[in-house]
């Protein structure tokens, strides 16, 4: 196990990082800390693809010098997957900030427990 | 032949246009453009359906004419042009039903994003049954979820942005699983095309080299598709969410985006995982038992409820349980009887939400039990319609829920191991459907002093006609079911 984790050693960190984004999306109860908790998930995931494609001792996959050979460039798939998550990403951040902003101007508080509480009250 | 192959991709892309040319038309011009996309959409997907009957080949659309293993794919079979069909037609149906309330419930200004968002859901969802990549499925689950919520929230209150928010978390926390596990699916195959994919995923299962990545997958894969779903624990979002938003959102919400992302789901378990290997694995297990839990605990809390449409809300919760539980029993019969009741279930739920409606319109708006005495008389059509879905959903023979408990049931006969747990909670979760829903149909024609506002067919036609489409697909899905059926079962053995 030890010598497998020390190769492994950036998996693991963003698994660490994973648990951590998705335990605070999933348990605080500030949204902007749960905000967070999402950007930190998303980039774990990131961080692990990007790890993937990486190939020691190879180069970024643009052709220079009229080399073509396999063995000289990393795989840039992982790198154009990351880049459409990014996006996506970025867009639903952006999606769940506007709503917290519409909660907030409306009940002044960033607290989702609270914010139900008042709801149950008004009566809706 | 070679014209038809397009149209899964023009079907696609005909709904995203027409939502990015929305965004500069006025309201009007807007509800025209849509009509006429879902319209187009429902004659190509018709078309397609009956080319592939006849002729039973798959149709591979190449994305960019890119070879297999490099390039993205577009895949039809019986099943996906079936699905789109079946979908298109929901979808024409909710939107025609819940017009005339999206009037009053949204502000003028914002119908034409309403538009947007219901052609986006549309790109989306079409494009999660034909992909053939599980990257590009992915996507479109997001824009799914991201157009799902703008449903939610276009009705503007306190309630419809908290479930907003409620909805995002929970869809988040999902996306980012089903992320983790396509990642490392793709790490540990080295493709991202789904038949790809299973000639890997196969070849390491027998040769036994990765047993616990491919597990974690599975896991990872299933549990982020389930709580997008609204699988039991994760279900919490569903009653403020279809229950406060505009009802035509409502009734997209509950028969068609959940259902989305279990076809996704039942796609992922043939053709990238495989039938075998998933079964294999115990994640069918507790998928099993989750469903059960679903099944029960949803109908308890539509009991407890005393609001017509949040109870409608959590009946969904039971429904989906049924479906989980279809999944769960792991054989090919069963897995029929799961899709045929994603079809059961969508038919009847967008038809109780568009009666439930009508039934409030008459009642001074309220949405209370109290209050809703004896509405069936004065807004006829809708109680007749809301009598008709529940009486499917307790499942009384002629309707179609009659007919997904009898598959459900026979495929657990089927299974000997899974057999007495579920049909034991299948008797108990008709008893308790059979509780609140003719708890409600009573209460609906139970004669009052009261005088109320009457409404007529003659003054809402559109609606009234809705109301006898809706009756007339729940009526044809129950008694036609082995043309359906054997559709089904054909539509499978082409999916894997």
């Amino acid at each position: 196990m030890g010598p497998n984790l020390w190769a492994n050693f950036g998996e693991a960190v963003s698994m660490i990082l994973f648990c951590i984004g998705f335990a605070n999306l999933l348990l605080h109860k500030n949204l902007i800390k749960k905000i967070i908790g999402l950007n930190i998930m998303d980039s774990s995931i990131y961080l692990f693809l990007a790890l993937k494609g990486y190939i020691n001792g190879h180069t970024v996959p643009i052709v220079v010098d009229g080399v073509q050979s396999v063995d000289a460039y990393i795989n840039p798939i992982p790198s154009g997957l990351v880049l459409t998550g990014i996006v996506v990403s970025v867009s639903v951040t952006a999606l769940m900030l506007s709503l917290t902003i519409r909660l907030y101007r409306r009940y002044q508080t960033l607290d989702l427990d609270e914010i139900s509480k008042r709801l149950k009250k008004e009566g809706l | 032949m070679d014209f038809i192959c397009n149209f899964p991709f023009f079907s696609i892309m005909i709904s995203m246009f027409s939502g990015i040319v929305s965004s500069v038309l006025g309201r009007k011009a807007a509800k025209w453009l849509n009509l006429i996309s879902i319209w187009v959409i429902w004659f190509l997907s018709a078309v397609l359906l009956y080319y592939i009957f006849g002729t039973g080949e798959i149709i591979v659309y190449k994305m960019g004419h890119f070879p297999a293993p490099w390039g993205n794919e577009i895949r039809a079979g019986l099943l996906e042009a079936g699905l789109a069909l079946f979908f298109c037609s929901i979808m024409l149906l909710s939107m025609t039903g819940g017009r005339k309330k999206l009037m009053g419930e949204v502000v003028e200004e914002k119908h034409n994003l309403y538009y947007i968002l219901v052609d986006l859901m549309l790109a989306s969802l079409l494009a999660l049954i034909y992909t053939n990549d599980l990257f590009t499925a992915y996507v479109f689950v997001e824009i799914n979820t991201i157009s799902a919520c703008g449903l939610i929230m276009i009705r503007q209150n306190g309630r419809t942005i908290e479930a907003a928010v409620r909805y995002m978390i929970m869809s988040l926390l999902g996306s980012g699983l089903l992320l983790m596990g396509i990642c490392m699916l793709y790490d540990i195959t080295g493709h991202l095309l789904m038949s790809n994919i299973r000639d890997a995923v196969s070849s390491i299962y027998s040769a036994g080299t990765y047993p616990v990545p491919l597990t974690v997958t599975i896991i990872l894969l299933t549990c982020g598709l389930a709580m997008k779903s609204a699988l039991f624990p994760f279900h919490t979002w569903v009653a403020d969410a279809y229950g406060y938003s505009t009802v035509s959102s409502a009734a997209i919400l509950s028969s068609l985006v959940s259902k989305g992302y279990i076809i996704l789901l039942i796609k992922i378990i043939y053709r990238v995982i495989g039938f075998e290997v998933y079964r294999a694995s115990h994640i069918i297990d507790v998928v099993f038992v989750f469903g059960l839990a679903g099944m029960i605990m949803g109908s308890l809390s539509a009991i407890r409820e005393n609001d017509i449409r949040r109870m409608i809300a959590y009946s969904s919760v039971a429904q989906i349980g049924y479906i989980y539980m279809g999944i769960g029993l792991g054989t090919r019969y069963a897995m029929i009887a799961s899709i045929f009741h994603i079809l059961s279930h969508a038919a009847t739920k967008s038809m109780l939400f568009i009666g439930a409606i009508g039934l409030t319109d008459v009642s001074k708006g309220s949405r209370h039990f109290a209050e809703l005495t004896g509405s069936g008389y004065r807004h006829r059509i809708a109680g007749i319609t809301f009598a008709v879905g529940s009486l499917s959903m307790v499942g009384i023979p002629l309707f179609s829920g009659f007919i997904s408990k009898l598959l459900f049931a026979q495929a657990a006969v089927l299974n000997t191991r899974k057999m007495l747990p579920a049909l034991i909670v299948l008797a108990i979760s008709t008893i308790l459907n059979a509780i609140y829903f003719m708890k409600t149909v009573i209460r609906i024609y139970t004669p009052t002093e009261e005088e109320g506002e009457t409404i007529t067919m003659k003054q809402e036609k559109v609606y009234a006609l809705t109301c006898i489409c809706f009756i007339g697909l729940n009526i044809f899905i129950g008694m036609c079911s082995q043309p359906i059926v054997d559709w089904i079962g054909a539509g499978i053995d082409m999916f894997a």
